[in-house]
């Protein structure tokens, strides 16, 4: 049995290679958990330095927070999910299918998600973990946590009984369709008899041979052949002779003897058990993780609702092309600081590579790139998109390259570091990626930042990397502009006459000033 | 038919009952820690008695040269470590027998090491069959093995213990457990009901999940309660369990004499070559030295120091390789030069190589002729002690004395830093006198000492000397080459330790 609500054919692990031998995928769950708990601890995270600058540069703390609703555990499937985005815009339409299912039917959903919740919270309460010590310990630990497991499952099947005709999508449809056909209500009487037989009241019986030194060897546990038949049958079989003793009463070596005798007997059942308590365990964690990012969906989408902000599921376009067009593109993460409504832009930049972002400061530039970047990750893992429509080719990894404040390590100067992060950014990047550069390379005079900027942007053009640049680097934006880069964009903060800003971009070549008059009007105005 | 041994081609050369002990030069020369590292994990063998016993007799060496060059093939060296590891089970099987308390559970184990047993032999006899074999050797126990296996004893022990094992391992019981009562019967083909759990849960199958089955192997032996099984697992089929009674009296001692001792001395070929494949992995070669009890003009070329080789400090750092040669009345070769240069090590390797040689082993070289001693005399430095500098003089007097007594013309001695405590006029002197003695032997030795008069003494003594970087005095090469002592090299180390040449006096005394 498979959940298959993140991908169509395969489970969601925050990483993407499968867990190795022996690792039990409950401690994937634990991962997310530990995981967070030392976030809160302030600790450094384990993340490579381009995606912890992506989290700082997206504020995507901010969005992961709206997601998570205070729930830890979605917040990291979701902090997972979103960085590790989807190329394939196939398995992005299998998510957002299923995503436009959840929005419809938030209340089954959340009664789904509850289950696996109930199966860690009964563990926890009652102190269920199946014993290692020996066979019957882990036997009957496994028994007790299979009986609650088969509760669940039930419960599960109600669900499905009860709802799944109001899903359309091919994920749930396929969920609950196996939910229906796996756990028959023939399999549930099976599995109570299963449970009820482990329970061995009737004694074991187990089968062995002569093995190396005449030592007692395969020993096998066998379900007696006359159990259930009429006790005439019984009797009138033809059995072979038996030879039987019984143990003394003070035979304590030879009681502990015995118990080990049926404790091989029953190692390979108890394995069985406890191997598919573990299964079922690990099939209640994989739903848990699965719906916990439809789940931080949700709680965005019904936050953006309450703002009055319009979602829009995007149509993403395959690696290789080049599209980029959108109407009322906003900053969800601005939205959901400011708590209102926000200025959206509209672009139609399909076949360009290049956009040059220039303009009036405090413009909205960064607004704008920010935006850019977000809706990308919201599309790539399957989520709706912060815009009234959004349409993008996928990029195989996204970076971003922001001015930072001087570095308080003092270990480098301000435009080697900058460099140095571009240095890391190059080794991880790969046609058909995107990069956002944020003023970078300002840190030195015009000229020569230009001039590193433009053979910095020129190479990964030519290695068909998708640029934005926002900057005030004249001599690069206007650079671009004379060439006539044929594959280029160059949009402009708006700034009306009077000065006051619209915070909306609009296209138009660079302009030498970037308004810093106006800023310094608005500052100092009053003393003038 | 008897076969004598795959060390020694005439028995008379065998190590006799009482084992020899270490010889006193090991400590000296570092042997003892080859020795070690060679027979680590092999004390079931007692190779070590091997080791200590040095031949002298050129035809014997060849007689060992010729097994080891056999066993470099990879392929016969495998089948005899698969013999080894075989017989290594049936002595196990074998101990086992003697410590069981039930009388079938002891049976079972006696078959189960016959089984082993006859599997070795088989296995070997036939591997054996096919290696192109060229050593007199292993020849000669080939032929001893074929005969052995076609032998009636062998032949009889072999098929009754499949066919006891082959009754007993068709056998299949069931046994009930209900509380405190134990029923055994004959199994009816019942189902196996792990089998069918497992099934109906596969379904829920994720991935890897933790592996629950405890391993319950409790090493080998039996309780009163397995015991009781199995009696009346006997009782339920007494003509198989009859037919091991009667496989149990009929074959006692069923190992052959001759088999037991080449299983143990083949180990003394496995053992070295072993030991010297790890060193060989580091770059480092051996050769299969010629060996005289008569010539004294020896040589070896790209020698080294084995002990060092195998020195986990040496893990990383390379070995610097030596050649050396003696050639017309050369006897003597004084090794002089720079401290920490190399030249113990070389004192060492000399006596290390000929030591090996006269086992019959290949030695740590390029390519070699040594000769073949009666006896290794070492003399190394003992660590100092000011407070005794009188008694530690006559000490070394008194032990020069007793070696040169001891000595023939056929030892090799190696004397390291003698008189190093005394005042330089006194060694000198006393020097001077041991080594006319040593001359008048006509003996080969290696002489390691600060007073490079000794090198031009006469025709019969060589220098060489330990070298530095010419660049760098301070930086030794680990090169010991043969060239006149000119002091100079020895002067400037000390020089150098007390901080007293040019530079550091300048340095010293800043203007």
């Amino acid at each position: 049995m498979k959940v298959f609500l993140m991908y169509r054919d395969r489970d969601f692990h925050s990483k993407q290679e499968p867990p190795p031998d022996q690792q039990v995928l409950s401690q994937e769950v634990e991962r997310i958990l530990r995981m967070h708990r030392d976030r809160d601890l302030g600790s450094k995270q384990e993340l490579p330095s381009t995606q912890q600058a992506l989290i700082q540069d997206l504020e995507l703390g901010t969005l992961f927070e709206a997601m998570a609703q205070g729930d830890r555990f979605v917040y990291g499937v979701s902090r997972e999910a979103v960085l590790i985005g989807l190329t394939d815009p196939d398995r992005i339409r299998y998510r957002q299918e299923i995503l436009k299912d959840c929005l419809k039917n938030p209340a089954v959903v959340r009664e789904i998600y509850s289950i696996p919740i109930q199966a860690i919270e009964s563990k926890r309460h009652h102190w269920m973990w199946i014993s290692c010590s020996y066979p019957s310990g882990i036997l009957n630990s496994a028994i007790e946590m299979l009986a609650m497991f088969v509760a669940l499952l039930k419960k599960l099947r109600g669900i499905a009984d009860q709802h799944a005709h109001r899903f359309e999508s091919e994920g749930f449809g396929r969920f609950f369709a196996m939910i229906q056909e796996e756990l028959t209500d023939d399999y549930f009487a099976l599995m109570d008899d299963h449970l009820r037989r482990l329970a061995f009241r009737s004694g074991v019986l187990i089968s062995g041979k002569p093995g190396k030194g005449n030592e007692g060897t395969d020993y096998v546990l066998r379900r007696p052949n006359h159990q259930g038949q009429p006790w005439m049958k019984r009797v009138t079989a033809k059995r072979s002779r038996v030879y039987s003793f019984r143990l003394d009463p003070r035979d304590e070596h030879g009681a502990r003897a015995l118990g080990e005798f049926v404790g091989r007997g029953i190692n390979l059942v108890a394995n069985a058990a406890a191997q598919a308590a573990d299964h079922i365990d690990s099939f209640f964690n994989i739903l848990y993780m699965e719906l916990a990012f439809y789940v931080g969906c949700m709680n965005l989408s019904e936050q953006l609702a309450q703002l009055g902000e319009p979602i829009a599921f995007s149509e993403p376009a395959t690696a290789g092309e080049r599209r980029h067009s959108f109407v009322g593109l906003y900053d969800v993460c601005l939205a959901l600081t400011m708590k209102r409504q926000v200025v959206g832009n509209d672009v139609n930049a399909d076949g360009k590579e290049l956009f040059v972002i220039t303009g009036a400061n405090q413009g909205g530039k960064s607004v704008f790139l920010r935006s850019v970047g977000l809706a990308q990750l919201m599309m790539q893992c399957g989520m709706f998109v912060p815009a009234e429509s959004f349409c993008a080719n996928v990029c195989t990894g996204l970076f971003t390259h922001y001015k930072r404040e001087e570095d308080s390590s003092m270990e480098s100067g301000k435009f080697d570091e900058e460099l140095g992060r571009m240095s890391a950014i190059v080794d991880k990047i790969a046609p058909d990626c995107m990069v956002l550069f944020n003023e970078s390379f300002a840190a030195t005079n015009e000229r020569e930042g230009s001039e590193i900027a433009r053979q910095i942007v020129t190479a990964l053009l030519e290695r068909r990397i998708k640029v934005l640049y926002v900057t005030h680097l004249y001599e690069l934006a206007h650079g671009f502009h004379k060439r006539k880069t044929a594959n280029a964009i160059f949009l402009r903060a708006e700034r009306q006459a009077d000065g006051t800003r619209t915070f909306k971009l609009a296209e138009g070549e660079p302009l030498q000033t970037s308004y810093g008059q106006d800023l310094y009007d608005g500052i100092f105005g009053e003393e003038n | 038919m008897t076969f004598p041994s795959v060390l020694f081609e005439r028995p008379e050369g065998r190590p006799g009952a009482e084992a020899p002990g270490e010889p006193a030069c090991f400590a000296d020369l570092n042997l003892d820690q080859v020795v070690d590292a060679i027979t680590a994990r092999k004390d079931v063998y007692g190779l070590k008695p091997f080791f200590y016993t040095p031949l002298r007799d050129a035809e014997t060496i060849l007689y060992r040269h010729e097994v080891m060059w056999d066993l470099e093939d990879g392929a016969l060296m495998a089948c005899v470590k698969a013999f080894a590891e075989q017989m290594i089970i049936v002595r196990r099987y074998l101990a086992l027998v003697e410590k069981l308390d039930f009388h079938y559970h002891r049976e079972g184990w006696f078959l189960e090491a016959a089984l082993v047993y006859c599997g070795a032999v088989s296995d070997l006899e036939r591997d054996l069959g096919l290696a192109h074999l060229r050593s007199r050797g292993l020849s000669a126990f080939r032929e001893y093995v074929t005969s052995y296996v076609q032998s009636q004893a062998f032949q009889s022990l072999r098929t009754e213990a499949l066919e006891v094992k082959h009754g007993l391992s068709t056998l299949e019981y069931s046994v009930s457990v209900r509380r405190d009562t134990v029923k055994v019967r004959q199994y009816e083909g019942e189902v196996d009901y792990s089998a069918e759990v497992d099934k109906t849960f596969e379904r829920f199958r994720q991935g890897a999940v933790k592996d629950y089955r405890l391993d319950l192997y409790k090493g080998a032996g039996m309780n009163h309660i397995e015991a009781q099984i199995l009696d009346f697992v006997a009782r339920l089929h007494p003509a198989q369990f009859a037919a091991l009674d009667r496989f149990c009296a009929g074959h006692g001692e069923f190992v052959d004499d001759a088999i037991r001792s080449f299983d143990r001395e083949i180990q003394f070929y496995v053992a070295y070559l072993d030991f010297i494949a790890g060193i060989k992995r580091k770059g480092l070669g051996f050769c299969y030295p010629q060996v005289s009890a008569a010539r004294r003009d020896v040589y070896c070329c790209e020698a080294f120091d084995l002990a060092l080789a195998n020195s986990p400090l040496f893990r990383e750092r390379p070995v610097i390789c030596n050649d050396f040669f003696l050639e017309g009345p050369e006897r003597v070769i004084v090794v002089s030069g720079p401290n920490q240069g190399g030249k113990t090590t070389f004192a060492r390797m000399f006596g290390q190589l000929h030591y090996l040689a006269g086992l019959g082993c290949p030695v740590p070289g390029s390519e070699a002729r040594l000769f073949l001693f009666d006896q290794i005399v070492t003399h190394f430095e003992r660590v100092e002690d000011i407070r005794n500098l009188r008694g530690k003089l006559q000490d070394d007097l008194v032990r020069i004395h007793d070696i040169l007594d001891r000595a023939t013309p056929d030892t090799i001695l190696i004397l390291n830093e003698i008189f190093a405590s005394t005042t330089l006029e006194d060694a000198v002197f006393l020097s001077k006198e041991i080594m006319a003695k040593v001359m008048d032997l006509d003996l080969l030795c290696v002489w390691v000492t600060f007073i490079d008069e000794l090198s031009s003494l006469s025709a019969k003594t060589v220098s060489m000397v330990s070298t530095t970087v010419p660049e760098n005095p301070a930086m030794r090469t680990f090169k010991i080459v043969r060239k006149p002592a000119d002091g100079l090299a020895y002067a400037l180390s000390i020089a150098e330790k007390h901080r007293l040449t040019f530079e550091q006096i300048r340095e010293r005394i800043r203007p």
